[in-house]
């Protein structure tokens, strides 16, 4: 035991007599021939269909390489799998940063890894640039000055839904299905902010669990509150159930499902295209399986990318979409620090993007940002459903304009 | 003689494991020292995995959970009560106890298989109810903390001090296990292992010993768990699926299994290899991370504490009988795993 003890006391004896502060030299992943991006994304795991989001990036990157890169300098980008797991998050971002040396995180994915890494980016005042992820938190300027979203976000997508129906349903009645979580309160509460004083307009909220078999009781309940708008708040699997059950019982209400579950193939078809009928989501990208945009120069010409930079990639995913445009939106970030890479700067230019159009948004849709402004998209299209594929109707709303 | 030589072979390893160890703040950067931090908590669910499966022949699949519950009892004290972070690993290590020795009651009905599947259900469950409670736990997004400075103006960063932390409890853990085998509950427990008709007959109660084994299993996880939380800064309940319970497993068999150093080999397979695997080939890390099992698995039957064992015996020029370089207790016969 004796001996135990002493070894003890050896390790309060070495861990008094050494001292040795982290050392950062200025500003690392930049030189005269190279800028280098670090990224996280989930290649194995219970996410890694979002996998092709990193593997589009990085073909992009390629893209502007052989182009000749960014004022001279090649873009090194370099990605780790982080398998969706926090934990493997922060290791993967702790080498990135500390033994990389990278200039900034790039698109890091999934809200629970990018929530783990938020507050060391912040403190190693490292940008955490254009996170692949709808929650309304990374828009926070004051407390976290190095963290910045790309995509709407849920509670401006619920923005818009609120204004289509303050202009459009005078006498409406407003029943609600959302997911018990983060991402269903999001939604609420940017669709609440929306109505303003017309949220008492919500006869009924009703909430479900993801280990919920089904919603239909929840369903017959909103239908029989006698509502004639039906926000429905929901993730793929219950969405399709929804819209089912809502067409089965005979309740034909003004249906706005949201963009999380606008997916023809994986919702609306196991739902029934009849059933669907009539759906009003948002969209803010172009659909590549959408024929409307078959002579479109910005489509064209991600179909060359994808040919030439891609050829393995899924040419109907809209990850590669996603991919293709939020790398376009950094590439512009860094072409606007020119030769001043420091991480203060980009995190300036990131925040002084002025009506830069990507060419795969819908048309109309402009990213905006500004020192206060840490919401890159904020304009979103309503479409409706006709049966087939999604109709786009309206004007661009604009979330940013309340 | 040759015992006592054995022994004192891995008194001098491990002594020489714990030098490399307490000097290796020093020269490693914040993240290289981060990973080793991990192997230290991974190390520390091994011990009391090793206790479980290796010593006692319980298969757990569901020691995530454990991991998950120590991490969460961690951050929620000091999220939600403020209170300090010493205070929450004990607290910790407490609740997975009770938790852990009531699960093994129910358990006790289950044998091999059936165990590892009512386990198993254990580490599924987990991570949904942690969402369902989500005024605790902070739902899907996870509570976020602060990493804990080096008291007393002790002029260590905050990953120093946190790699000295889990190193000590990581000792004080491997400490008592090396003395639990050697007592009487510790031989009961290898005694039930190896023949639980023959333990029975000898007066063990087995079914608490067995259920006190899986409590102090459980109670080593949950440790870990509070240790590990403090380490990532951050508890969500995507970082306790089922992998990480399966991972477990391969760390105690890849380790050796009923082999106290054997859970320092383990966790240093399992924090690296994933890594060096994802470093071979960025298209197949899985798969290249499976050849490394299968060799591991040909070349060291084993366990790399059984692999050494045996290769240190050769050193000293001992022939004999191949077995486990584990703790075998006086009259004990050792089943190979």
């Amino acid at each position: 035991m004796h001996r135990h003890r002493s070894v003890l006391a050896l390790v309060l004896v070495v861990a008094l007599g050494f001292a040795t502060g982290p050392a950062f030299a200025a500003d690392p992943g930049v030189t005269a021939t190279e800028i280098k991006l670090g990224n996280t994304n989930p290649y194995s795991g219970p996410a890694s269909a979002y996998g092709t989001i990193g593997k589009s990036i990085g073909a992009y990157f390629k893209k502007i390489n052989e182009e000749g890169g960014i004022n001279g300098r090649k873009i090194n980008f370099v990605t780790l799998d982080d398998a969706y797991s926090p934990p493997k998050a922060v290791e993967m971002v702790r080498k990135l940063v500390e033994d990389d040396k990278v200039l900034l995180l790039f698109q890091t994915l999934g809200t629970p890894s990018n929530s783990a890494i938020w507050k060391y980016m912040n403190d190693e005042q490292v940008p955490q640039l254009f996170v692949a992820t709808g929650a309304t938190k990374w828009g926070d300027p004051k407390g976290h000055p190095w963290t910045m979203g790309w995509q709407p976000t849920y509670q401006a997508e619920g923005h818009i839904y609120a204004q289509y129906v303050l202009k459009n349903v005078p006498d409406a009645k407003i029943g609600i299905l959302y997911q018990n979580d983060d991402y269903g309160k999001d939604y609420l509460k940017g669709f609440k902010d929306g109505l303003g004083p017309a949220a008492k307009a919500v006869v009924l909220e009703q909430s479900y669990e993801v280990t919920d078999p089904t919603v239909d009781s929840q369903i017959v309940n909103l239908k029989n509150s006698g509502a004639n708008v039906f926000f429905n708040v929901t993730t793929p699997k219950f969405a399709a159930q929804a819209i089912k059950k809502a067409a089965d019982i005979g309740w034909k209400p003004i249906h706005l499902l949201n963009n999380v579950s606008a997916s023809v193939g994986a919702v609306l078809k196991p739902a029934g295209l009849d059933a669907s009928k009539g759906l009003i989501t948002v969209q803010y990208l172009k659909d590549p399986t959408d024929p409307q945009w078959k002579n479109d120069q910005g489509y064209k010409d991600w179909l060359v990318f994808m040919d030439k930079y891609y050829p393995d990639g899924n040419k109907t995913d809209s990850f590669n979409v996603y991919g293709y445009s939020v790398a376009q939106t950094m590439v512009q970030v860094l072409k606007q620090a020119g030769n001043d890479l420091s991480r203060a700067n980009v995190m300036k230019q990131a925040a002084s993007l002025k009506d830069f159009v990507i060419p795969m948004a819908l048309p109309g849709v402009k990213i905006n940002t500004s020192p206060t402004d840490f919401y890159p998209i904020e304009q979103e299209q309503l479409a409706k459903f006709d049966g087939e594929r999604w109709v786009l109707f309206g004007e661009i709303f604009d979330a940013s304009k309340k | 003689m040759s015992r006592e030589h054995q022994r004192s072979l891995w008194g001098w390893g491990l002594g020489a494991l714990l030098v490399v160890a307490l000097l290796l703040p020093f020269p490693l950067s914040g993240f290289r020292l981060f990973q080793f931090t991990q192997v230290c908590v991974y190390a520390m669910v091994l011990l009391g995995l090793n206790l479980l499966t290796g010593y006692n022949g319980q298969i757990s699949l569901g020691h995530g959970a454990f991991y998950a519950m120590g991490a969460y009892t961690a951050a929620i004290m000091i999220d939600r009560w403020g209170v300090g972070y010493g205070w929450t690993i004990p607290a910790a290590g407490l609740v997975c106890f009770v938790v852990g020795f009531l699960f093994g009651i129910p358990a006790l009905r289950l044998e091999g298989l059936h165990l590892a599947l009512a386990t198993f259900a254990l580490a599924l469950a987990v991570p949904q109810i942690l969402k369902y409670f989500d005024s605790w736990t902070g739902g899907s997004q996870g509570i976020v903390l602060s990493k804990p400075r080096a008291p007393l103006g002790l002029p260590l960063s905050r990953d120093q001090w946190l790699y000295y932390v889990a190193l000590s409890v990581l000792i004080v853990l491997f400490v008592l296990t090396w003395n639990l085998l050697r007592t009487r509950p510790g031989r009961a427990i290898v005694a039930i292992r190896d023949n639980p008709i023959a333990a029975q007959a000898m007066g063990i109660d087995t079914a608490l010993y067995k259920s006190l084994t899986f409590g102090v299993s459980a109670c080593y996880t949950g440790i870990a768990g509070a240790v590990g939380g403090l380490a990532v800064a951050f508890v969500a309940p995507d970082s306790f699926n089922v992998f990480l319970s399966i991972t477990f497993l391969v760390g105690i068999v890849i380790g050796g299994l009923a082999s106290v150093p054997g859970a320092i080999f383990g966790a240093l397979f399992i924090q690296f290899v994933p890594n060096y695997a994802q470093e071979i080939s960025k298209a197949a890390p899985w798969a290249i991370y499976g050849i490394f099992l299968i060799a591991f698995m040909y070349v060291m039957p084993d366990g790399v504490a059984g692999f050494l064992g045996r290769a240190g015996r050769r050193l000293v020029g001992r022939s004999g009988p191949v077995h486990s370089p584990s703790v075998t207790p006086k009259g004990g016969q050792h089943a190979q795993a």
